[in-house]
């Protein structure tokens, strides 16, 4: 669900984010109420036709989305062992209805309209303290550095691996100290970026 | 210009500078010295990352200990490692993330002159953490440039560089109109600066032109 942004110009493309971020919450909570398979179904279908509209390959769409595939297997089967095979297919007509609708608008909005528009419905907020920009931010960084963490543990892994170890949760400790390394690079980097005066 | 007056540093009680007393005013000044010397502690202080224990350091008469973030808009600081610098998901959001608050077709403007300063047109809404290291360290400083610092530090901006990128990063830090304070082990890179600081157990032991500074790090480098 981290995907990035494919950049174009459709009607979904141009939307404001903070209308595609509220359309995406309503469409969710609704889904969730919803019974019956032929809707849901149906509204599977419709949540696909939008990617048509939004010009994106559906090899991006099937790589953005296959990511939560287990996750939802695993629902799937809970529900269907402990309710009914129509609880466990709705359960997972949901899952993907909402998924693919989460990636597309992560598809057709840039990270910084989703920042600004987190920030701005936030920014009543800030009356209780809240600094709305450290919440974007937090958002942003969270963006940018799970590749780059997945990356570390791949190299953490492949290390131990080439010295014969083949799983140890000892794994944890280098990534670990590799990721802790960076968060302090990271907040130097952001200083010598005059975070803090933008943030004040 | 950048002043240090009775400069010391130490972390927790081992002293790590001593001494220093300086005015940095050419154009492209490099900085030497061995392992553990305390050349990237020395560069931390110019722009008030570190505060030195003893001793001020100001840039255009700005004390890094009162006016750090001030200080920071002068002079701005490229670091070894390009993947910790990199703050915002996709280059052009990267480069833009320093100018938050101005308007729009400004920040655009301006992201855009960069990119093409730095050979990154085209390559606004690619991923960063997917560039091949020499073009994170481009984006890397066509974010600092942005921010439109007097000075740029650069911690061995080539350390972890190809041969061509080395080479481009070493292009634009000679042709960039900024100054810069280059530390390095990359000799070559310091050949044509107008003066070279050799610090050694953090003293600094030469200041002088590159050829002697070399001489004299070189010296230090086969008796230690
Ligand atoms: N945060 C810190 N806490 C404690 N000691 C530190 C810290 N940072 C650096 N040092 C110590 O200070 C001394 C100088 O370090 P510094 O990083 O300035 O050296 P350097 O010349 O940049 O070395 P290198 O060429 O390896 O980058 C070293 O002995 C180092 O171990
Ligand atoms: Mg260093």
């Amino acid at each position: 669900m981290l995907g990035l942004h494919h950049p174009g110009h459709s009607p979904l493309h141009r939307s404001p984010a903070g209308v595609k971020l509220l359309t995406l919450l309503a469409v969710s909570t609704v889904v969730f109420f919803l019974e019956d398979l032929r809707i849901l179904a149906g509204g599977l279908l419709l949540a696909g036709s939008l990617y048509a509209v939004a010009g994106i390959p559906w090899r991006t769409a099937v790589r953005q989305s296959t990511a939560v595939v287990p996750v939802t297997l695993l629902f799937m089967a809970a529900q269907w062992v402990l309710v009914s095979w129509h609880a466990a297919a709705a359960i997972g007509l949901r899952i993907a209805v909402v998924v693919l609708l989460a990636n597309l608008v992560t598809l057709t909005t840039p990270t910084s309209d989703m920042i600004t528009a987190v920030e701005r419905a936030l920014g009543p907020l800030r009356r209780f303290g809240l600094r709305p920009e450290r919440v974007g931010l937090a958002i942003a960084l969270t963006i940018r550095f799970v590749p780059v963490i997945a990356e570390q543990a791949r190299l953490v892994r492949q290390a131990q691996r080439a010295r014969g170890v083949r799983f140890s949760l000892a794994f944890l400790t280098p990534l670990l100290v590799r990721t802790l390394r960076m968060a302090d690079g990271l907040g130097e980097a952001l200083d010598a970026r005059g975070w803090e005066s933008s943030a004040q | 210009m950048i002043e240090l007056s009775g400069v010391r540093h130490r972390y927790q009680d081992r002293e790590v500078l001593g001494g220093i007393d300086l005015r940095l005013t050419e154009r492209r000044i490099g900085v030497v010295g061995l392992n553990g010397s305390g050349k990237s502690t020395f560069a931390r202080l110019l722009n008030g990352l570190l505060i030195p224990s003893a001793g001020t350091v100001t840039v255009d008469g700005l004390d890094t200990r009162r006016d750090g973030p001030k200080v920071r808009r002068r002079v701005g600081f490229v670091f070894q490692d390009p993947d910790v610098q990199i703050v915002m998901p996709t280059v052009a959001e990267d480069v833009a993330f320093g100018l938050r608050g101005l308007p729009k077709p400004e920040v655009n403007a301006k992201v855009k002159a960069a990119l093409a300063e730095y050979g990154l047109s085209g390559y606004e809404d690619h991923a960063a953490h997917l560039l091949s290291g020499g073009q994170k360290q481009m984006l890397a400083m066509a974010s600092i440039t942005v921010l439109n610092p007097s000075t740029i530090v650069f911690d061995e901006p080539t350390t972890l560089l190809d041969l061509r990128n080395r080479q481009r990063i070493a292009d634009r830090i000679k042709t960039m109109p900024q100054d810069a304070i280059v530390i390095s082990h990359d000799l070559d890179l310091l050949a044509d600066f107008d003066r070279v600081l050799v610090i050694h157990e953090g003293k600094i032991v030469a200041d002088c032109l590159p050829e002697a500074a070399i001489e004299k790090y070189v010296a230090i480098a086969e008796t230690t």
